[in-house]
């Protein structure tokens, strides 16, 4: 772990997972690991603490998991998770307002926002740490870790894996942070999506600067032999200029039983959920299906986050 | 080039910025916010052996910081700066593209932070120095063809 310690994490902003290195990545794990086997050591370190939870967007596992670490914790919430309660949209209080506001508040933020940038902006503005749980389409940090530390969980490492992501890479938060973390690790990188819906041109820029191979494709039959880990996401069908594209595009990139029948014995299907019917439901009962047990592992990346930062 | 002699030569103490694509020269005297009370002119489609056609502003009574020097890049990366004291040119300076633009610019994506109303924020982007400036807030890539389409101004 060399100079890696807890010290690197206190009151510290978690915006952006470029900012985390494999070895900051390797120590949270750890961290993370601990809290699944032995919750108790961590159960009420917190106290008397408070924490603001500012969601401008719906979400559920996301804000349900921070929320039950930050309770394991001992610490006390405030804040929203519609912006309809609160002055922003009722009064017209700006993003800005708001965070100080809350910062004034609590010991920590942890903020969703519809804006790109607003993690950062607001890390700009508060003297108290920031936690970005979703940016607009632009990151999702915290997801990024939580999907690391499963693929750590299932195969032992993450070096010298073929990981596949399919569906909306381009307007899905998940996929730039699993990108960005991935990127410190030696790993093959496959894209699957339409055209339309492929990687953002900052991600592909960032992944080549990092010397990441990668490929880019539209047909995950001709690929998913290979697979190690196979990430799904959302089509939205909302992206859609036109409605029957999407319906066209949704089905192949839906994940059925017959899709995985000649998976590697060992590859693992990922998924930030929610899952609308891009994963069929006889797959969950298959040994490939992890992401119930991938939402199960962010309660254990927060908990280990929010003891680190505050602790 | 006797035209771009005689002008530049008509101004006793201040700017002569040459070499600005045609057509651009309002820009640079919008982004420079050059006050319109100032003795400025601009003088467009001037012959130019090396570009075919060019911009020249003359600027009376003013000299550039090299910050000012810089941004004139994002719109006019050939410009030459010269400066002008007692009717001659004392010092000529090219423009360097900055490693870092502030304010100027407006970010593309319409859904960052930096594009939201009411909110006390200024654009900054970064200089990928591969063909685009990049938004410090969303990560969004701006080309280089395209800053003069996002200038604020």
């Amino acid at each position: 772990m060399g100079s890696i310690n807890t010290e690197n994490f206190k009151n510290r902003d978690i915006i952006s997972s470029k900012d985390f290195s494999r070895e900051e990545l390797e120590f949270i794990f750890d961290v993370s690991q601990e809290a699944k086997e032995k919750p108790e050591k961590f159960r009420n370190v917190l106290e008397s603490r408070i924490i603001s939870m500012i969601f401008f967007e719906p979400s559920t596992r996301t804000y349900q998991s921070f929320q039950s670490s930050a309770k394991s914790l001992g610490c006390d919430l405030i804040g929203f998770s519609e912006p309809t309660s609160s002055s922003y949209a009722g009064k017209g209080e700006s993003f800005h307002d708001t965070v100080k506001i809350f910062e004034n508040y609590s010991d920590c933020i942890i903020l969703r926002h519809p804006a790109a940038g607003s993690a950062k902006f607001a890390a700009e503005i508060s003297k108290k740490p920031v936690i970005n749980a979703g940016s607009g389409f632009q990151e999702h940090p915290t997801q990024a870790m939580l999907d690391l530390f499963t693929i750590r969980s299932e195969f032992g490492k993450i070096d010298s894996l073929n990981i596949g992501l399919v569906g909306d890479l381009r307007y899905g938060r998940t996929v730039p942070s699993l990108c960005y973390s991935l990127s410190n690790f030696d790993v093959q990188l496959n894209f699957v999506a339409p055209d339309t819906l492929q990687i953002r041109p900052e991600v592909e820029e960032f992944l080549k600067n990092k010397g990441i191979e990668f490929t880019k494709q539209s047909n995950l039959d001709d690929l998913i032999n290979d697979l190690d880990v196979l990430y799904a996401t959302r089509l939205q069908k909302e992206r859609f200029v036109d409605p029957t594209e999407y319906f066209k595009l949704k089905g192949s990139y839906r994940i059925a039983l017959d899709t995985v029948k000649s998976a590697k014995e060992n590859m693992i299907i990922l998924h930030p959920l929610p899952r609308v019917d891009e994963i069929s439901t006889d797959v969950d009962k298959t040994k490939f299906a992890k992401y119930f047990e991938q939402a199960r592992n962010g309660l254990f990346v927060r908990t280990a986050l929010l003891s680190l930062i505050l602790g | 080039m006797t035209e771009e002699k005689l002008s530049v030569s008509k101004i006793v103490k201040g700017t002569a910025i040459d070499h600005i694509p045609a057509g651009r020269g309002y820009l640079v005297q919008k982004i420079l916010k050059i006050d319109p009370r100032s003795r400025a002119v601009i003088i467009a489609n001037v012959d130019s052996g090396k570009y075919g056609k060019k911009d020249l502003i003359k600027i009376e009574g003013k000299y550039l910081t090299p910050k000012e020097v810089n941004i004139i890049s994002l719109i006019a990366p050939n410009a030459t700066i010269n400066k002008i004291e007692n009717s001659e040119v004392v010092e000529k300076s090219e423009v360097k593209f900055p490693d870092v633009i502030e304010e100027v610019l407006k970010c593309p994506n319409l859904s960052c932070i930096t594009n939201f109303e009411n909110e006390p924020i200024v654009t900054k982007f970064t200089n990928t120095k591969n063909n685009s400036v990049q938004c410090a807030y969303c990560d969004s890539l701006l080309k280089y063809d395209e800053i003069v389409n996002n200038l604020k101004i």
